[in-house]
């Protein structure tokens, strides 16, 4: 579904995405973890158009995304940190996404019913906590039925709760065939949800492995252990 | 004093006629209209023998060339017109002592051998020419070596529209002529709206002269005269006045005269005169003056002028005092450094001093040229930068620390308040 | 496009500043239209004030704003929208309120007193004068990531059009007073937004503003026609230069 050909990006003297070629597969969850300032963060904003690499290209069911943007109403994000205009409402953010995405065929409304987002219609994103602006980020993430969405540490800040049902929304919606990225240094959380993990180290894959393909290959029951393994072996 | 001598003079010309000829006294009236005796204006003035009245009733004569040659009173009642359609000067005054009284004479085609005027008097004396209104002429009243000739409440209006300064005349032309009284008269639309070139010992007053192509007013080589109480008004280039000497000028008023060379009043070679309580409004240049010297500038109004006073340095010996400068873009200007001139008590809205003593006095002198002023004076082009924030800031930090501008072109004590010349103004105007 | 300049007027009106802004410009108004008796000295003080004030609040107001509205545009570039749609929709909805500020606080009162054609190029050159300094505004913004660094750029952008500029020039004409200037001031003027709309209502004011030989040249240049087409004409692409260099990076940069 989605194709990473040879992709670089440079922020100055700093390489952060080096030749980097992955692939992923509809109907998939797949975690991408690695150390900080690994090329995670920037490989999903590269695919989103959000950041524009020095060179390499990225296709969506077979075209390029670079320089387009409609591809964008197949996608959904969530931000890390989601950073709203503090002076709108949440409705009024809700309302304004809509607006711009007319077209989409369904509109999915269960997360902001599951997050109870309709009794704080009316409060200011500024003067909300960091959880429920990502509860409001997560709703709109879902909300247009994307073919790929893309989860930035979505259950950092979220009560266990909030997170339980974000989790079981996941996986919901892998079900109906959609590719989820998620990053992630949870790695129960990995487990739990994730079909595939793909590490990225120093702008590179350092691996791209099912999860029973890792725990298979380093003959450990849990994953944080084989990921660990696998790291201690390269060094 | 002077009105008196003259009055003298013209009983005694009375006299003096009465005793030469006595038929002059008791002349015969010719009476002019379509069912009288005389049809023509010409036939009338032709036939008229000294001391007669000629008589013109209303109606359109269409003539030209009358001569008149006999000390008699061309009158015209009822308005009669005298249309020269445009074949030659129309009446040409050939003896002295004539009256012309009444008429509208009208037009005269442009000549440039012979300076066609509507009425022209030439080489006579004691002529008065009153209440005529001479309509699209190339010169309209014209006098040559016309002493102590009247010309009093005409109307002079020529047709400049799209004309060049070239095919156009003067609308009251003076040459050569001593003891003349040009008054109450209204001028437009000529080259210049009263030229004197020779004039001396003479009154102007109460004329408006607007609308001009060339200058309100025009002398040279014209001293002793007296101009008060004329407004000169949206000339092509002002007034301006040159090579003269021992002048007056009180109450008039000079404004609207704007242009690319257009000038309030041009001073050029003038010297020992006066000018007093004028007002200089909404000119480009309110007073310019080139190479003259003692002359007493006192008691008036320069407002919304672009420049009020442009002081060329070969200006010297001049005084400036207890006038208003308002509104105007640049109170004095000058292109070095003119000497020997002073500026006292004038009121000047742009000193921002201050008067400690209360004697409504500034404690602190005021410099009326500013940097800028000196800048566009050297380059013109940086007008563009008028009332620019860089312009007004350059400006401050001269006036604290002067180091360009000329240090004599001073007020040493600027008055705090605007100095009130309008009650003396207001007299006159009910006066007239 | 419409919508998302809608949400960005939304979020500046929000903001106290722009009302701040109008009842600023409207107080300043009516106060030199007080002061000043007639109504023509009242334009002139207040041409003065608005080539001082506006590029300044224009530019501060725009950096700020672009700084503040990063989340805004990071939320919106995730969404099926182009770039420039987003950039474009930002500027408007700035230049377009400040514009209305401007309109309410400055228009009004010159409609009160001094209703007249000098009255409207003030407001024309007011709104371009906006217009030309937000945009100025979102250059220094994309130029850098860095908030202080960019109100600083904008800072010394208008530093330099208010005043530097017309210093320089004055110098060059000072040092070149011998040569025929006529021309080249009136390209240098042309070269300055500030002084281009300073000198379109200097030259449309009926007071003696300009003068002499060289004032009666620049004023059948500038009173023509033609002449105050041509200066609307370089005022729009006093516009569109820095507003589509401005687009240009804004699209080729991350975010």
């Amino acid at each position: 579904m989605i194709a990473i050909e040879n992709l670089s990006k440079t922020y100055g003297k700093l390489t952060v995405l080096k030749d980097l070629t992955v692939h992923f597969e509809g109907g998939r969850v797949v975690s991408i973890i690695g150390p900080n300032g690994a090329g995670k963060t920037t490989m999903s904003k590269c695919i989103l158009g959000m950041v524009l690499p020095d060179s390499g290209d990225i296709k969506f069911n077979g075209e390029s995304v670079l320089r387009k943007y409609a591809y964008r109403s197949q996608f959904g994000y969530m931000p890390q940190i989601g950073r709203y205009p503090e002076n709108m409402k949440i409705r009024q953010v809700i309302e304004m996404v809509r607006d711009i995405r007319k077209g989409a065929a369904s509109i999915d409304e269960e997360l902001i019913g599951l997050y109870g987002l309709k009794d704080m219609y009316d409060k200011r994103m500024g003067a909300l906590s960091g959880g429920t602006k990502q509860k409001v980020s997560a709703a709109l993430a879902f909300m247009f039925d994307p073919q790929v969405l893309i989860l930035d540490e979505p259950t950092a800040g979220l009560d266990p709760i909030s997170a339980e049902i974000l989790k079981c929304k996941i996986l919901k919606e892998k079900k109906k065939g959609k590719l989820i990225l998620i990053t992630s240094h949870i790695m129960s959380e990995v487990e739990e949800v994730a079909d595939e993990v793909m590490c990225l180290m120093d702008g590179a894959v350092k691996f791209h492995e099912t999860i029973s393909g890792i725990k298979h290959h380093t003959n450990e029951e849990r994953l944080s252990r084989a990921i660990a393994k696998i790291m201690n072996e390269e060094d | 004093m002077r009105n008196l001598s003259k009055f003298l003079i013209v009983c005694t010309a009375y006299a003096l006629v009465c005793l030469l000829g006595s038929p002059a006294v008791f002349g015969d009236t010719l009476k002019v209209c379509t069912t009288c005796k005389y049809h023509s204006v010409k036939e009338a003035v032709r036939q008229a023998k000294a001391g007669d009245i000629v008589l013109v009733d209303g109606g359109v004569y269409k003539e030209s060339g009358i001569e008149i040659t006999q000390p008699i009173s061309l009158i015209g009642r009822n308005n009669p017109v005298i249309d020269g359609q445009n074949s030659g000067q129309i009446i040409t005054i050939k003896s002295s002592n004539v009256k012309l009284e009444g008429f509208t004479v009208q037009n005269v085609a442009v000549s440039y051998m012979r300076d066609d005027a509507a009425i022209r008097v030439a080489d006579r004396q004691n002529i008065q020419i009153l209440n005529n209104t001479v309509l699209n002429t190339y010169f309209g009243i014209y006098l040559q070596n016309a002493d102590n000739s009247v010309v009093k409440g005409n109307i002079v209006k020529g047709e400049n529209t799209g004309k060049i300064e070239s095919s156009l005349g003067n609308a009251i032309h003076v040459w050569r002529t001593d003891g003349a009284e040009i008054s109450n008269n209204r001028v437009e639309g000529h080259r210049d709206g009263i030229y004197f070139e020779y004039v001396t010992n003479s009154q102007v007053h109460e004329n408006i002269s607007e609308r001009n192509n060339r200058y309100g007013l025009h002398f040279m080589f014209s001293d002793g005269n007296v101009y008060t109480q004329n407004i000169f008004r949206e000339n092509g280039a002002g007034v301006a006045v040159m090579y003269t000497r021992n002048i007056r000028m009180e109450h008039n008023t000079f404004e609207d005269n704007w242009g690319a060379a257009a000038y309030g009043l041009l001073l050029k070679d003038i010297s020992q005169s006066v000018i007093l309580n004028n007002t200089f409004r909404r000119n480009t240049t309110g007073i310019y003056m080139e190479s003259s010297s003692r002359l007493d500038i006192t008691s008036n109004d320069f407002d919304r002028n672009g420049w009020a006073i442009r002081l060329l340095s070969s200006c010297i010996q001049d005084t400036f005092r207890l006038n208003n400068f308002t509104g105007n873009s640049f109170d004095v200007s000058t292109n070095g450094s003119p000497t020997m001139n002073l500026f006292e008590h004038n009121y000047w809205d742009k000193y921002n001093g201050y008067d400690l003593d209360k004697d409504k006095v500034g404690d602190v002198p005021y410099r009326p040229v500013s940097l800028y002023s000196m800048l566009v004076e050297r380059v013109p082009p940086s007008v563009m930068f008028m009332r620019s924030f860089m312009v007004d800031l350059m400006d401050s930090i001269e006036r604290v620390l002067p180091s360009f501008i000329p240090e004599s072109l001073v007020d040493e004590r600027p008055s705090m308040k605007k100095i009130d010349h309008d009650s003396d103004r207001k007299l006159v105007q009910n006066l007239r | 496009m419409n919508k998302l300049i809608k949400y960005v007027l939304y979020d500046i009106v929000r903001n106290k500043i722009i009302v701040a802004y109008t009842l600023f410009l409207l107080l300043l108004s009516i106060g030199l239209f007080h002061l000043g008796g007639s109504p023509d000295k009242g334009l002139l003080s207040l041409l003065n004030l608005v080539l001082l004030t506006v590029p300044l609040i224009s530019i501060v107001f725009g950096t700020t704003h672009f700084y503040n509205s990063y989340e805004f545009m990071e939320l919106l570039v995730s969404q099926p929208i182009k770039r420039s749609k987003i950039f474009l929709s930002e500027y408007l909805g700035v230049s377009l309120s400040l514009s209305v500020a401007f309109g309410i606080g400055v228009g009004v009162p010159v409609l009160l007193f001094a209703p007249g054609a000098t009255g409207l190029f003030l407001l024309l050159t007011g709104i371009f004068v906006t217009f030309i300094f937000v945009a100025l505004a979102f250059l220094a913004s994309v130029i850098t990531r860095d908030k202080a660094k960019g109100i600083g750029i904008a800072l010394l952008l208008w530093f330099y059009f208010a005043l530097i500029y017309d210093g320089l020039v004055l110098f060059v004409l000072y040092s070149f007073g011998d040569y025929p200037l006529e021309k080249a001031t009136l390209v240098l003027t042309a070269l300055n937004p500030v002084d281009l709309g300073r000198v379109l209502v200097l030259l449309n004011l009926d007071v003696s503003a300009m003068m002499g030989y060289t004032g009666a040249l620049y004023k059948s240049i500038f009173g023509s026609g033609w002449g105050i087409a041509i200066a609307f004409a370089v005022m729009v692409l006093w516009v569109l230069l820095p507003l589509l260099s401005a687009r240009r990076v804004f699209q080729k940069r991350d975010l």
